[in-house]
């Protein structure tokens, strides 16, 4: 069972705090979404998690252990920074067998990490000629070739089609569910939501939330209801007497917040009133992350 | 292969895997003999009319070894450019990153890639440099003026001589792509270095003359010559002074690899 432990990580460059004082566990068994828009530093921060980038303070340990002190690296930690980090005159086959023994891995890793990221067919050819989806497979193949118990992926979807975006998805609920430690960024919300078990997010370098998917998506506020009746005024005045909160919503339908559905076809009952439609509405997930960040966002507004 | 560990063999191992796999290094080396052999084949065509016009003095200097060597002067930079490329074709891709992240111990990884690009550049500079002494020794016997024979005196050090010459070069070219990270730059200087510094040396002020003695192109190539040179009586000590700069720029290679961010 390893982990990601981040404390108080720190990076400057020149007078700029890119990465403020940050702390954050990865666990594993479960994708943690790192978000955060751009330049929020994310890709910094895992930098200074696989000893890329020398962090100004603070420390990442992974299994407890501070990355270039890891004896196998590749059994312990696979990553995918950039789809482009392969160079385009090598063979797929001969980059993931020079990676493999670099830490004494079987040779035969290179075959079954290309097999098991459906890249088996282009073994003998040079990733120059990889289109972006089979690019971003081969750094993924290269993730998987010590079988490491932590997974790091920056932005993976990035300029994916959405076949391949699905297949990613699926690809990190499955290393997920073998109980490896996933840990992805993106800066989309919608993204994160398919994927994600757990939420880490940051701007301008600070931590803003460190959430449980569930959890967060209740922090949004409490949903609301579409209603639609043949009477929407009468009911409307129902409904405000009852407690609710009743805006008008498109094509004279009803918004209701303040009660829930069920309460809602109770009222509609006991009144007699005909309902075409009682739609229980999700917050959306911008509304969940604008409602979650908005204090953070003033006071970063306040203090720049 | 035992228990999965890094360890330098096994870094030595991985780097040759890159390197071989490259066609880029195969087309280099294709083009270092191609040229390298095309300019002493040019260079030795009409040296049978040089001899035949030369005076009396002149022929007292002719050194038919140190001829058939000067196609060193170009095929230096074909070999710095793959040495330069060893390390900057990683960066510029970004795969220093992938390699990082694989062997994080830093100085062992940059020994790697040193000990493997001198091993090819040992044996592709020997290779080049016997290859050419005796094309231009040949094409010399043929136009009927003197030549030289493998045993005669100074030919080998001097043959041999020019093969580590040019393996130094490749390891001041790798020194110079990690300090600079990038092609172009670290190509530029090594141009300034072997062409440009040669070429304006005589303007540098006396206290700066001393360097000459040891700078590439210049003191340092003096091994290249069986006619000893009266400025250089003692030319393995020239070249023994390149290489010491040549490690002091990879002992500056070193100290900011292992430091800088990638
Ligand atoms: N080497 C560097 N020198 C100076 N500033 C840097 C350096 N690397 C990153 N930065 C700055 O640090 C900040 C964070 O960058 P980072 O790449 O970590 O953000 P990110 O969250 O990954 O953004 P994105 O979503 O665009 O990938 C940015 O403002 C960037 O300009
Ligand atoms: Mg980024």
């Amino acid at each position: 069972m390893t982990t990601i432990d981040v404390r108080g990580l720190t990076k400057r460059y020149g007078p700029d705090t890119v990465v403020d004082d940050l702390s954050f566990t990865v666990a594993p068994g479960q994708v943690t979404g790192f978000l955060g828009p751009n330049g929020a530093g994310k890709s910094t921060t895992m930098k200074m998690i696989m000893g890329l980038a020398a962090p100004t303070r603070g420390s990442a340990t992974i299994g407890g252990r501070r990355y270039r002190d890891l004896p196998v690296p590749l059994a312990e930690v696979g990553a995918l920074l950039d789809a482009g980090a392969v160079h385009g005159d090598r063979k797929a086959y001969d980059h993931l067998l020079a990676l493999a023994v670099s830490n004494g891995l079987p040779r035969r890793r290179a075959g079954e990490v290309l097999a098991r990221t459906g890249l088996e067919g282009v073994a003998g050819k040079r990733a120059g000629g990889f289109s972006l989806g089979m690019r971003q497979r081969l750094g993924i193949a290269a993730a998987l070739l010590g079988d490491p118990a932590v997974l790091i992926f920056d932005e993976p979807v990035n300029g994916l089609d959405p076949e391949g975006i699905r297949w990613i998805r699926d690809f990190m609920r499955s290393l997920a569910r073998e109980g490896r430690a996933v840990l992805v960024s993106s800066h989309l919300m919608s993204e994160m939501a398919q994927t994600a078990d757990h939420l880490v997010v940051i701007g301008r370098g600070r931590l803003i939330a460190d959430i449980g998917m569930s959890e967060f998506l209740r922090a949004g506020g409490e949903g609301t209801v579409l209603v639609r009746t043949p009477e929407p005024g009468a009911f409307a005045r129902r409904l405000t007497s009852a407690g609710a909160t009743v805006r008008g919503g498109p094509e004279s339908s009803l918004v209701v917040s303040g009660l829930t559905s069920g309460e809602i076809g109770k009222l509609a009952a006991y009144h007699g009133v005909e309902l075409s439609e009682l739609t229980p509405q999700r917050p959306s997930l911008e509304d969940a992350f604008m409602e979650l960040t908005k204090d953070s966002v003033e006071y970063q507004g306040a203090s720049a | 292969m035992s228990s999965p560990k890094v360890t330098f063999g096994r870094l030595l191992l991985a780097e040759w895997i890159k390197l071989r796999g490259l066609r880029s290094t195969w087309y280099t080396l294709a083009c270092l003999f191609a040229v390298g052999l095309g300019i002493t084949f040019l260079t030795m065509s009409s040296a049978g009319a040089d001899y035949a016009s030369a005076t009396a003095a002149e022929r007292q200097e002719w050194d038919p070894t140190g001829l058939s060597l000067t196609t060193y002067i170009v095929a230096q930079l074909i070999i710095g450019v793959a040495g330069i490329l060893v390390v900057t074709s990683e960066y510029a891709t970004g795969l220093m990153r992938t390699t990082l992240a694989a062997t994080p111990r830093r100085h062992l990884l940059l020994a790697a890639k040193v000990v493997v690009a001198a091993a090819v550049a040992v044996v592709a500079g020997q290779a080049l440099m016997f290859a050419s002494f005796f094309l231009g020794q040949a094409l010399l016997a043929g136009q009927g003026v003197p030549y030289a024979r493998p045993g005669g005196e100074g030919v080998l050090s001097a043959v041999a001589g020019g093969g580590l010459y040019l393996a130094a070069i490749a390891l001041l070219s790798i020194g110079l792509g990690t300090i600079m990270r990038a092609t172009a730059g670290a190509l530029a200087t090594l141009v300034g270095i072997v062409f440009l510094v040669p070429a304006v040396a005589g303007i540098f002020p006396s206290w700066l003359q001393g360097l000459v003695t040891f700078w590439p192109t210049r003191g340092a190539a003096a091994v290249l010559a069986t006619v000893p040179d009266p400025a250089y009586p003692h030319p393995w000590l020239n070249l023994g002074g390149m290489c010491l700069g040549v490690a002091a720029v990879l002992a500056a290679a070193f100290v900011v690899f292992r430091r800088r961010d990638v």
